[in-house]
Order: structure tokens, then sequence, then C-alpha cells
């Protein structure tokens, strides 16, 4: 099994066509919905984590080509710029899977990439503007 | 064995002073005892980092030529006072920008011009025979200022409510985010590290104390705004509720953004975190009880912020051992706990100021008046508008 995540961008004419719903069913791809604007008859955006086989993955990137929908596949994480951080811990309140911690006796930020859920509650959370959202292709 | 300020103050001169901050103080005590570690020490370093809302500066710009006596006064747009002389002003660290709203404040000005950056303002006048000017529009920086000193008129809180939010949304307040049905817990002092628990009687902390503001050498200017004290404060010479503050004033021209730093707090606005340490000298014995004082000891209130009123339940007390534990019990429930004041900043300046002391560079002074044995933090009574 393989995850990736996708940006789709649904032409007006699709946005009232169960193309998600092909997905899961045709493909058998577990869907994960992180951020959608659809408006019928307006453009839509959907971005979203697609976990299957390499292959279904691949198929269903193509079926969504053939429906006229533009797709980019995306990564994600969370940056800590740690120049600005001053270690107050504020981020730390809000973190569900404890990526950010305040380390023991030392009481410094510590951010374990691999435990972090983007969930991005950590980005509002910061005062001092420290940890940010990268998206790349 | 009592040690006078001028006593200790000579051994700073002669090299010979003995320095430690208030957690290397306590493990000594726990080690040799409070008589022993009396006699040992000369003076105690203490220190915080925190978002300190009351926070702001007066600037003084000189004159243009010819003149104007600014009345409205934007710096990089954000207002600040134009209600005194001529070309003085107050900027206040949560004044937002009229363009870029939450992310941008008079804290984020002050930490600005500390950055050596350049500024920029825009004042108008209505113009006088004196003052004919009535716009200008043209940059500053720290430099150029003729004074730039910080005016914090509420600082170094004594202690402060932990919070939490018993409601089913996520609140965002100036104790951080939130989260919905007690979430979480969060607090904002540097518990025993913290300057006023360690001299919970003020009998060293008072007007004309000198501190470490900011990276400069401050002064204890006032008592702080909503400075409380009483029988319920202080109770068996422990700090146990929110009470007193002090306002502080210093030279930002020697200061550093290494200390001083903006900050904004999503949905409620921006504030400055105030890096302030304060030494204080092992006089005797009883100092040294009081300077020996642990996390266990030292208690706050969580309160439950989701009550939007003035008086907020209380949901439980609390001590700061507990609170730096990670977690807390509330409601049969195990809550994480999580700062707002950064402790290791607090570590930072409590070390250097260890060393400035050391190094014959910080002197102590002696209050030249105490504070206010008795203060009331009475609510804003509302009268009928005729």
């Amino acid at each position: 099994m393989q995850k990736v995540k996708v940006f789709m961008y649904f032409p007006p004419e699709k946005t009232d066509k169960p193309i998600t719903y092909r997905l899961v069913k045709d493909y058998g791809l577990m869907f994960n919905i992180l951020q959608a604007q659809i408006q019928p008859n307006k453009k839509g955006r959907l971005m979203a984590e697609l976990e299957g086989t390499a292959e279904n993955i691949e198929k269903g990137l193509q079926y969504l080509e053939e429906q006229g929908v533009e797709y980019r596949i995306f990564n994600k994480n969370i940056i800590w710029h740690e120049e600005k951080c001053v270690h107050c811990g504020a981020c730390t309140a809000v973190c569900p899977s404890r990526a950010l911690n305040m380390n023991g006796d030392e009481w410094t930020l510590t951010f374990d990439h691999s435990q972090c859920l983007m969930c991005e509650l950590c980005v509002k959370a910061c005062p001092l503007n420290a940890m940010d959202v990268n998206i790349f292709i | 064995m009592a040690k006078s300020f001028d006593e200790i103050n000579s051994k700073i001169k002669d090299g010979e002073v003995v320095v430690v901050t208030a957690e290397e103080f306590k493990d000594l005590v726990e080690q040799k005892g409070v008589s022993q570690a009396a006699k040992e020490v000369d003076v105690v370093t203490t220190a915080t980092f925190s978002p300190m809302c009351s926070s702001g500066a007066f600037l003084n710009f000189g004159h243009s030529d010819p003149p104007i006596r600014m009345s409205k006064i934007w710096l990089n747009d954000v207002p600040a006072y134009g209600g005194l002389a001529a070309v003085d002003t107050y900027i206040g660290a949560t004044e937002l920008s009229e363009t870029r709203g939450f992310e941008y404040g008079g804290a984020q000005v002050i930490q600005d011009l500390l950055d050596g950056k350049r500024v920029e303002l825009r004042a108008e006048s209505y113009g006088t025979d004196c003052y004919p000017r009535k716009e200008i529009t043209t940059y500053i920086t720290l430099d150029d200022l003729n004074q730039a000193y910080l005016y914090n008129p509420r600082n170094v809180y004594q202690n402060y409510n932990a919070a939490t939010n018993s409601t089913d949304r996520m609140l965002h307040t100036y104790m951080g985010t939130l989260l919905p049905q007690c979430g979480n817990v969060t607090y904002c002092t540097s518990g025993e590290l913290s300057p006023l628990f360690n001299d919970p009687v003020f009998r060293t902390i008072g007007i004309g104390t000198r501190i470490f503001l900011g990276g400069a050498q401050g002064y204890v200017a006032w008592e702080g705004t909503q400075y409380i004290r009483n029988q319920e404060v202080i109770r068996d010479g422990v700090v146990q509720y929110s009470g007193a503050t002090l306002a502080v004033i210093g030279d930002m021209k020697n200061m550093s953004s290494r200390f001083i730093r903006a900050a904004s707090f999503e949905k409620y606005g921006t504030t400055l975190f105030v890096g302030i340490g304060i030494p204080i000298p092992v006089l005797d014995e009883d100092m040294a009880s009081f300077l020996a004082v642990r996390n266990r000891d030292i208690y706050t209130q969580i309160v439950d912020y989701g009550v939007p009123r003035r008086s907020r339940p209380v949901l439980r007390k609390v001590s700061y051992e507990e609170l730096r534990s990670g977690s807390v019990e509330l409601n049969g429930k195990n809550v994480p706990t999580a700062p707002l004041s950064s402790l290791r900043k607090a570590r930072e300046i409590a070390q250097l100021l260890k060393s400035l002391i050391s190094q014959g560079k910080f002197f102590l002074q002696e209050p030249i008046q105490k504070l206010h044995e008795e203060g009331r933090f009475n609510p804003l009574k509302e009268t009928e508008v005729e």
C-alpha cells in the first residue's frame, strides 16, 4: 500500500459528477479529504490523500485525467523555524501526537517529524509565527 | 551574619561576590540547609520570559523643518499615541496595524526598531502658529531617536492563573489555544525561577530596584497596574494566587530582540514577550528561606476560560510541580499541560545576570521606596449613562 497527496482541479461541468466515489469504488482507493472547495458550476479544488496499491493509484490518477480533472501530486510538511522560536511551549498545548514536545529538564522544544499528523494546529497556536506549512509538488 | 546591600555591592566590586541562579540556590538549600546556603551565597538571580501585554515604549523623534505638532501618529501603519508634546509618542504592544491586522502591531514595531530596521513614521496635525506643518511621512531607526525607552505598566506577574476550556469549541485566548472539553491546560510563569515567588513580601524589590530588562539595565518604576497584595495572596510566606505586578522602565537602545520578542496570538492580537531578570540579595536566613521555595510549594488555580465573565470559575488549585509534570488531573481525567512562558529563555537570563554580577558589571540597588503593603484590584463600576 502507498499513500499520495493530490490536488485535484475540477472543471465547472464536472463538479456534479461522483468522481471521488468512482475512485473509491472502482480502484479501491482510501480517500482522506484534507481540504475541499467545491460548488456546483464553479471550478472546484480538492486536496486529498489517497491510499491504495501502487497500481490502483496509477489507474485512479489516469481515470482523473480521462475525466478532465487536472491533478498534481504534492507533499506537505510542517516547518519549524527554529530561529524564530523562543521555546515557550504554546504549540505543545495543541499537538495531538506529541510530535512537538518539551524536552525533559532542558525545557527545549523538540519536533519529531515522524510523529506529525499534519493537523496544522501548531501553525495557528504559535505566537512567534515559527511554524509553517510547506507544500511542495 | 546579616548582609547589607552595600556589603554585597563591595563584594561585587572586589570580584568576591557569590552569585547563583534561583534554581541552583534551591538545590543548594536542599543539600546544605538554609543556614549554610545563606552564609555561602550573596545574590540569587531570578528571571522570567513571558508574553506581557501591558508593555510599550516612549519615543521622541526630534523636530522636522518646518516643525509639526504630531496629533495623529502611525509607525508602520500602527497607531501610536498623539496626545503628548509635539514629537513624543507612546507605542503600545497590543495596538494593531490598520493594514495588516493581527499579524503586526506595536510589539512588532518595537522588535523591528530593536533589530535596527527602518520604520515608517507618518503623522498628521491640524497646524498651529508655532507648529505649522500638517503632515509628514518619513523613516526612523532606533539610532535616530532622541529617546526610546520601554515603560511597561504591568510586567512580572507574581503568579498567574492556569487556563482551560470546558466548552465544546476551541478557544483562542491570550493563554494560547484552549482545546474543547478541557482538552488542555496552559500556564504562564517560570515557577520557582520567577522573581516575585522568591521575594513574596517585597523585602528587596521596590521602587528603584535595578533589574535586567530585555538586555539592558532597567529599573522597577512603580507598582504595576492591577497590583494585588493581601492576606489571601500570600499565606505562610508562600504565594497562593495571582498577586502583585511591577511597572518597569529601561533604555531600548541597550536592548536586544534576543530578550524582547514580538508575538501574535491567534484571534487575540499582538503582545510582547519581555525578558526580565531580578537579582535578590541573600540578606539573612529569612531571605534564604523565601528563596528556597520550590515548585511543589507554589500554587495557582486552574480557571475555566470557557465562561466569558469577569469572574471565571476556578476548577481546582494546582502546584507548579504538577503543572510542570506534563499533565494534571481534572474531573477525573488526565489532562496535558503546556507552558506559554519560556523557561529556557528565563534560565538564559538568570545565567547571564549571574555572570554580569560576578564580573562586576551589574550592581544591586536597594529600593528607594517600598511598594504598598496592601493592593486591591477593584472591578470597573458601570454607571448608567444619563
